[in-house]
């Protein structure tokens, strides 16, 4: 290809990735796919700290197949002792641990075009961005949706009864009575994650029309 | 791939049956193929004669309401672990029932290719789909699971849930006779002897007459007939009859018509025929099984949020079906908010026995907005409160951490039998909404002085209480203590009344509705903004102006105004039939929609019905005119 053509210094994967988001979204609200995901990190630093496995699945039209879900755990160079009380990954633990290449790799695979949802999903894109960055490429190109946000939406405003400044996934697995078994593993938190953003539209919708204009 | 997902999944279904018996390997080999669906209230999981989905279903969070739409009956409720949906495809044939969801829900659905081979190479599983089949239940194990919730909820013929009125009753078969010669002693005998209250006469096998308990005490215990007498002395002839082919409702009605208490069928419907079973008032109990006193009787055996939950089930079909019956509002909405009532108490009950401690003070719960004032119906947020007694300041701190603690407990219980969450937090577990007697007044005269927006908007969900649990003492003085202030700072009362004349107003120009611009309820009727909250909002600013404490129901708060004011009595008790006919809409609409009700599609009401709205628009136009007039709100807030 010519030396106009930028991306083609970029490897397949990530070739494929980009095409992917040359297939139109579909229009109806409710057969759009989600991708939520959760991703485990050995920190909150993002240049510092490393992914230690990311869990997503996907929702489309309220819908989550169990046989459709990402779940990779990456091998670690470094090792933060701290984070393994949190989470319970050891380094090179039972899991079956795969690169950091081949995990962006798979999550691509993966992702694809399709909507982000994620709690405080800014710090997740930012880890995998890291990652991808450290691989030399360039960063997600999908829209995301923060559940932490969206739940705030659902509040009613008024001055005497103040909304937090942050809801935790905790918070809402709470006021949403979702089970919280398998918290801190990354599909867990991107289960309870998927179900709480289900549960959120359902708010949401009783206010207005469900369009990604109103979520965003 | 198994997955932590799948293993939740398997984790779940090896609880139930057929997955209990399902070798550990298969199930987790199954539950990869599951997809899980949430379901919001009220939803369609399919209609009836759909196509059958490739999958079936088992609920793992929620309820499921499957109904027939031909005879309008629910036919079952399927909770945690129940499977729906199998037979039609077993049967390949579409589906038989409307699946609905009842509440939110979370099912699996499993493809049935997966499923099939593991059901014909397991003996097990396919027995119990056999059995499960033949019995027509979804679940052979389901009779026991109906006797959990406490009420002698009945079975026909064809293993279906009797619970509404228009249902077939289920009579005894089983005839326990005499001929007419027989003495009243041997009569007697054998009524004891199969523990009966009344026995069939018959002559050459055709019914000629009963003799029942109410016969033998007024004509023989009071000695007009000697024991030694033949029955035909004493029994009740010619008997009615009717035929075997009985609705509950028709039996109730042919029981009051007669005033009679056993009904007696026959092949044709005539004496003139074989008798072929007996109704007794009893038996109509038993069938309706939802009655309010069996109903109150069980919610106070529950021993689990649970049950009460399961319970709040009836609730709803009692509500249902007076409604179908007509029955006035008034009576329906106190004895369906008497049986809510019950729930709430029950449920902080059972909260306070999970508590370490018993309550370091006495308190009370107080149940705010429309289940304060006795009008809620339908289920939507919960809207509460606490306060506790006054304790030295250094004991506050853990007094409160306590009521605290007791109140999440107590608004997650209600949350479980169908109360949501407040959206604007507004409940007892909120600190703001939990505290002492002096902090509460504290609040309130803040509220008083400084009436902005928002404290009118606190205050009026806030004035129309009422207990809920615990002390009234504690609630009196809170009631006496907003009066006096009212009385001092009667500025508030102008702002309050502001607020009341802030809301929508129902109809435009042309007296045709105004309906919502945009949202999901584009084109629907906002009932409770537009109509219900007016007459509510006014009756609250009124009353608080007469000091009129204990009143917190919008019709009788109207009633008490036109027996305080007669020459207005006309308008206020037009208000109260407003509000009341205004509150049955809602609930009806609420039914049929699986919602709130707040929204009316107004294409979907009759043209009488158009007219009762709008006749009920007329007292909210005039009630607002009374209270911008006498509390002169636009000359101070002009």
């Amino acid at each position: 290809m010519g030396i106009f053509d930028r991306s083609s210094k970029y490897p397949d994967y990530w070739q494929a990735y980009v095409k992917s988001f040359k297939r139109p979204l579909e229009k109806d609200f409710n057969k759009l796919t989600f991708v939520v995901l959760d991703t485990e990190t050995t920190g909150f630093d993002k240049t510092n700290d490393r992914i230690l496995s990311i869990g997503a699945l996907k929702i489309q039209g309220n819908r989550i197949n169990v046989d459709d879900i990402l779940d990779v755990y990456i091998s670690q160079e470094t090792f933060n002792k701290e984070s393994v009380p949190i989470h319970g990954i050891l380094r090179n633990g039972q899991q079956d641990c795969i690169s950091e290449k081949a995990a962006m790799k798979k999550f691509l695979g993966y992702v694809e075009n399709h909507f982000i949802v994620a709690h405080h999903a800014g710090f997740d894109i930012g880890m995998i961005n890291s990652a991808l960055k450290r691989l030399g490429l360039p960063k997600l190109k999908n829209t995301h949706l923060d559940t932490g946000v969206l739940y705030k939406k659902t509040l009613l405003k008024s001055y005497l009864v103040q909304p937090k400044e942050h809801y935790s996934l905790d918070d809402l697995a709470e006021k949403f009575l979702i089970s919280k078994k398998d918290r801190h593993t990354a599909l867990g938190d991107a289960y309870i994650t998927a179900l709480a953003f289900l549960k959120i539209l359902v708010k949401i919708k009783e206010k207005k029309e469900l369009s990604l204009r109103n979520l965003k | 791939m198994k997955n932590l997902i799948s293993e939740r999944v398997a984790d779940f279904l090896k609880n139930y049956p057929p997955f209990n018996i399902m070798d550990a390997n298969l199930l987790g080999e199954l539950s990869q193929q599951v997809s899980i669906i949430y379901k919001e209230k009220g939803s369609l999981v399919f209609s009836f004669e759909e196509e059958a989905h490739p999958h079936f279903y088992v609920v793992h969070k929620g309820a499921i309401e499957l109904t027939n739409p031909n005879v309008k009956s629910i036919t079952d409720y399927c909770d945690e672990g129940d499977i729906f949906g199998l037979r039609p495809l077993i049967a390949k044939e579409n589906y038989k029932l409307e699946a609905r969801a009842y509440e939110e829900s979370i099912l699996y659905a499993i493809p049935i290719a997966v499923f099939r081979p593991i059901s014909e190479s397991n003996q097990r599983v396919s027995n119990f789909l056999t059995e499960s089949f033949a019995s027509n239940l979804r679940n052979p194990y389901q009779t026991r699971k109906l006797e959990r919730s406490g009420i002698s909820t009945s079975l026909n013929a064809q293993g279906n849930l009797v619970i509404d009125d228009f249902q077939p009753i289920r009579y005894s078969k089983k005839l326990i006779t005499c001929g007419p010669n027989t003495t009243i002693q041997k009569a007697a005998e054998r009524m004891t002897k199969n523990r009966i209250g009344s026995i069939l006469v018959c002559e050459n096998n055709l019914p000629v007459g009963i003799v029942t308990d109410k016969d033998l005490r007024n004509k023989v215990v009071t000695g007009t007939f000697p024991i030694t007498a033949s029955v035909r002395n004493i029994m009740s002839a010619p008997l009615i009859t009717y035929p075997e082919k009985m609705t509950i409702a028709q039996a109730q009605m042919a029981m009051m018509k007669n005033d009679i208490s056993h009904l007696i069928l026959t092949k044709d419907g005539t004496s003139n025929s074989k008798s072929v079973g007996i109704i007794s008032k009893n038996d109509i109990m038993v069938s309706l099984g939802d009655n309010p006193a069996v109903i109150v009787k069980a919610i106070k055996r529950a021993k689990k949020i649970n049950q009460v939950k399961e319970l709040r089930k009836s609730i709803m079909m009692l509500l249902r079906g007076y409604l179908d019956q007509n029955l006035p509002m008034a009576l329906t909405s106190k004895i369906i908010s008497e049986l809510n009532d019950t729930c709430i108490k029950q449920v902080i009950r059972l909260s306070l026995e999970k508590m370490k401690t018993p309550p370091p003070v006495p308190f009370a719960w107080l149940a705010l907005g429309s289940q304060g004032r006795g009008e809620q119906l339908l289920h939507t947020d919960q809207d509460n409160a606490l306060v506790f007694e006054d304790v030295p300041e250094e004991a506050l701190p853990k007094t409160t951490t306590y009521f605290l603690e007791l109140s999440k407990k107590v608004t997650k219980g209600l949350n479980k039998i169908g109360y949501e969450y407040c959206p604007a937090d507004m409940m007892a577990s909120n600190p703001k909404w939990c505290l002492s007697l002096k902090e509460w007044k504290n609040k309130i005269s803040y509220w008083i002085i400084n009436p902005g927006p928002n404290e009118v908007l606190m205050s009026s969900i806030f004035f129309d209480y009422s207990l809920a649990y615990g002390q009234r003492k504690l609630l009196n003085e809170m009631s006496d203590y907003i009066f006096s202030n009212v009385k001092k700072y009667p500025i508030f009362l102008v702002h309050i009344a502001n607020g009341a004349l802030q809301s929508p107003s129902p109809s435009g120009f042309f007296r045709s509705f105004l309906v919502e611009q945009d949202g999901q309820h584009k084109d629907f009727f906002d009932l409770k903004n537009r109509a219900l909250r007016p007459l509510i909002d006014a009756a609250r600013v009124l009353i608080l102006s007469h000091s009129v404490k204990g009143i917190s129901n919008t019709w009788e708060r109207y009633e008490k105004l036109a027996e305080l004011e007669p020459n207005n009595q006309d308008l206020y008790l037009a208000c109260s039939y407003a509000t009341k006919a205004l509150l049955k809409f809602r609930t009806k609409q609420g039914l049929l929609h699986h919602d709130s009700g707040r929204y009316i599609e107004l294409e979907s009401l009759t043209k009488e019905e158009k007219m009762k709205l709008k006749r009920t628009f007329k007292a909210i136009k005039e009630i607002q005119d009374v209270i911008s007039i006498r509390f002169k709100v636009s000359n101070i807030l002009g």
